[in-house]
């Protein structure tokens, strides 16, 4: 006879000479108890003998967890031609087996997904990423739809337009006031430093205004954009894709691109000019504070500088590229958001997704438009 | 109660659908005759809502045709021509629920703003949400939200209303009250009302004629009155499914 123990619970093995091992269990049966050495009850079933019995009259308590691993530990030595049974049980204890026997084990419906290697898994994420995006279908319905938007105009949510400017842009004035003007401040604390050795602290206000114009104050106000509005269309239009507002929207005839996607793609478009031009000139007063305070120039040679420096199509070509800001910038926005799958984690997924591509896209279509405008400037 | 003789309102022929690629369900032949409520049933994953998004062209069949009205159910083609109530509601959180009603009567009607308003304040008293015009879809309950949605889907008077778990996530009185909505619009407006449901009790009382789908067997498993099926349908899975037993 041999035996082992764990916490609450006896296992002793008894030999018969007809060939049968009887495991006889005593105590209570706990998975969190019996679990660290259910190793010595499995060695105790070695050798197997021809027959075995779990006899379990001594056990006045089992768990859900332990009537699993006493199951399959019954399975394991069933497969390797033993015969082996429980007995013994009863109330309780009986009735647990009989809920956790009653059921045949299946295999599997799938197959677990077999281990592939990074380089294979990169490129499985990206056809993913490219499928589930359907990022060329969206490009095609927009052209469809916005073809069909020109023949008749009526079809277009116009109504909401003023809604959602004002989110985007009268919504979203302090973060860019405050952004662009110490993006301001700090520019011009930077040239101080280097200009002010030369003598040239005037030159600060040349510096920053063209700096602010043509890339900063555009740069800056579309990341802003890009974080509040962005963000804001794709999780509203993933929402209602994952409530099935989308689908009732088709179903009571409405377009989904002329009563969601185009209000919101006018709107950034005519909105995000209208913030730069606001950075432009807070942009310029943040150079002009640290101007006044730190190098003890005047207001009026500041602003006399500043108008010399800057012409008015460095601050067009700044202004004028923010419109395609805003077309990116609504468009990746409403297409993540269309293509939302899933509950509230595909919601995060395509916020994210959305702010991260337009974020991308800004910063391209910026280094398009710089050599373009360079060209052009030639 | 409308019988088999009246005209299909909609054909299925040789019908195959799934997501993808992947057919659910496949051979697919059944017509709801006019005037009827119908019943699509079968266990939860069997299908039965992918079918009904086939029907009101959301989604597009892999095989096979469907014909609501004598016209293939594709969206964004004009005025809606048949109503439909989400499981959730759909609808639209930015909206109060007179704006949710009005909106397919200022997108598909000429009428003006008063018109609209007599329309939308009739269609919520239909539904008896009358006084809560001008609540949001977060101030009410799920079982308004349903009738809410209802009173959209009945916006434009469509002859024909597309129901998917209407009494789902519904306390027994709420469900209750949707069924003899249902049951009152098919008796007074003559609507053919098409179901998509588990829920027997409503079944049985409002579905005059029913299919059921199962994944399984990947088609249709019975067709027939829901009370008749129940007594002395020959499948297991059908007497299992109506008499609440484990198949």
């Amino acid at each position: 006879m041999s035996e082992t123990s764990g916490p609450g619970y006896r296992v002793e093995r008894v030999e018969s000479e007809d060939g049968l091992a009887v495991l006889r269990f005593a105590g209570e049966l706990r998975f969190r108890q019996c679990f660290d050495s259910w190793q010595g009850v499995r060695e105790l079933t070695r050798p197997t003998a021809p027959r075995m019995q779990f006899d379990l009259s001594g056990v006045d308590h089992l768990d859900g967890a332990a009537t699993a691993l006493l199951l399959e530990l019954r399975n394991e030595l069933a497969n390797e031609g033993a015969e082996a049974e429980i007995v013994g049980a009863v109330g309780p204890v009986q009735a647990m087996l009989e809920l956790y026997g009653a059921h045949a084990p299946r295999p599997s419906h799938k197959s677990p997904p077999p281990s592939v290697g990074i380089l294979d898994q990169i490129g499985r994420e990206t056809l993913e990423m490219f499928r589930e995006s359907n990022a060329l279908d969206f490009v095609g319905d927009v052209v469809v739809a916005g073809v069909q938007a020109v023949r008749r105009p009526a079809a277009v949510n116009w109504a909401d337009i003023p809604r959602v400017m004002e989110r985007a842009g009268a919504d979203g004035l302090p973060i860019v006031i405050v952004i662009n003007f110490l993006v301001g401040v700090v520019t011009a604390f930077q040239a101080a430093i280097q200009l002010e050795q030369f003598g040239a602290s005037i030159f600060v206000a040349d510096l920053v205004g063209l700096s602010v114009t043509r890339e900063l104050a555009p740069l800056m106000t579309a990341i802003i954009v890009a974080g509040r509005s962005g963000a804001a269309f794709s999780a509203e239009l993933g929402t209602m894709r994952v409530s099935e507002e989308i689908d009732a929207l088709r179903t009571l005839g409405l377009d989904p691109y002329h009563f969601l996607v185009f209000p919101r793609v006018i709107a950034l478009v005519l909105v995000l000019p209208l913030l730069t031009i606001l950075a432009d000139v807070v942009g310029i007063a943040g150079g002009l504070l640290v101007a006044m305070l730190g190098l003890d120039l005047t207001a009026n040679a500041y602003l006399v500088q500043t108008q010399q420096a800057v012409h008015p199509w460095d601050v067009f070509s700044g202004v004028a590229k923010t419109a395609f800001f805003g077309l990116n910038i609504a468009l990746i926005a409403c297409q993540r958001g269309l293509a939302t799958r899933g509950g509230a984690e595909g919601v995060g997924r395509a916020t994210t997704s959305a702010v991260v591509t337009s974020l991308f896209a800004i910063v391209l279509v910026d280094a398009v438009f710089t050599v373009l405008f360079h060209a052009f400037e030639k | 109660m409308p019988s088999r003789s009246e005209p299909a309102i909609i054909e299925a022929r040789e019908l195959t659908i799934g997501y993808g690629e992947t057919a659910i369900l496949a051979g697919l032949d059944f017509e709801v005759p006019a005037g009827e409520v119908f019943a699509i049933l079968g266990t939860s994953g069997s299908g039965k809502s992918t079918l009904l998004r086939n029907l009101i062209g959301l989604d597009r069949p892999l095989a096979g045709r469907i014909l609501v009205d004598g016209a293939e159910p594709a969206q964004g083609l004009g005025a809606p021509r048949f109503g439909v109530l989400f499981q959730s509601g759909a609808l639209f959180g930015s909206m109060t629920l007179a704006q949710n009603v009005a909106l397919p009567l200022r997108k598909w009607t000429g009428l003006d703003a008063d018109a609209i308003d007599t329309i939308v304040r009739s269609k919520l008293r239909l539904v008896g949400l009358e006084g809560f015009e001008n609540h949001l879809p977060a101030e009410i309950s799920g079982g308004m939200k349903k009738r809410a949605g209802i009173a959209r889907a009945l916006a434009l008077d469509p002859p024909l209303l597309f129901l998917d778990e209407p009494s789902a996530g519904l306390d027994p009185v709420s469900s209750v009250e949707l069924d003899a909505l249902i049951l009152t619009l098919n008796r007074s407006l003559g609507m053919t009302t098409v179901i998509v449901t588990h829920e027997l009790a409503s079944i049985f009382t409002i579905a005059s004629d029913c299919i059921m789908v199962d994944r399984g067997a990947g088609t249709i498993i019975a067709r027939g009155n829901p009370a008749e099926l129940r007594e002395a349908s020959p499948d297991p899975r059908v007497r299992a499914f109506f008499n609440r037993q484990p198949a």
